[in-house]
């Protein structure tokens, strides 16, 4: 298989999975849940960041993919803080 | 206030170095590719926000040791300063200069990378001041 042909296969599954973790954003019964989404939903977006930077050859977006790690990281924990300081 | 999570000053400690490094190889690189003074004073001050979150605000204002209004400050005059140098040789306002020795690890140094130190600070600066602020209310 070509390279092209198995970034487009896991960019639509990652895709797919974004879809489903934006349901769960929306629906998602108490915070808890939004949070876990959102969290997941920036982890699957790195993956799409890194297969777009193999698929152009282009090793600057692994940058954009290094930040979005931590700042998300910091995103969750500061959630987590907030829902510890209501409940 | 609640009592603090070890399993996460844990984490922040090891992560700290972590992403001041990351912010200074974002300054440094900053003038010809990605990177530059504003995305690496936003890391810098994630890495600081990080530990505030970990340990408490006055914790963090103690590891930072230096007023955020302070750091502004001190970085609006260091951009400042690397536009006044053009004046010493003689051109125009704010041009560019480029030593023309490359160093070891900093490679090209000249006026651009100070102003770059001067956003770095100044954009940490602001970031922490409204951060400590919101902090600790």
């Amino acid at each position: 298989m070509s390279l092209t042909l198995v970034a487009l296969i896991i960019l639509s599954v990652l895709t797919a999975g974004m879809i489903f973790t934006f349901i769960r954003l929306l629906r998602g019964p108490s915070l808890p849940d939004r949070i876990v989404a959102l969290d997941l939903l920036v982890t699957l977006l790195i993956g799409v960041i890194a297969t777009y930077a193999i698929l152009n050859d282009q090793s600057a977006f692994l940058d954009v993919a290094i930040i979005l790690a931590l700042v998300s990281f910091l995103g969750t924990v500061a959630f987590a803080y907030y829902i510890e300081r209501r409940v | 206030m609640r009592g603090r999570s070890e399993i996460l000053a844990t984490a922040a400690r090891y992560l700290m170095p972590l992403l001041i490094v990351f912010s200074v190889f974002l300054l440094l690189r900053g003038h010809n590719e990605i990177g530059g003074g504003f995305v690496g004073g936003l890391v810098a001050s994630v890495a600081v926000v990080l530990y505030m979150i970990a340990e408490g605000v006055q914790a963090a204002r103690d590891l930072l040791k230096i007023e955020p209004r302070l750091l502004i400050a001190t970085g609006l005059l260091i951009a400042l300063s690397s536009a006044v140098f053009a004046w010493v040789v003689n051109r125009p306002f704010m041009t560019g200069l480029w030593w023309k020795y490359p160093l070891p690890v900093l490679g090209k140094v000249g006026t651009p990378l100070l102003f770059d130190v001067g956003v770095y600070l100044a954009v940490m600066g602001t970031t922490l001041m409204i951060l400590f602020t919101l902090a600790e209310d």
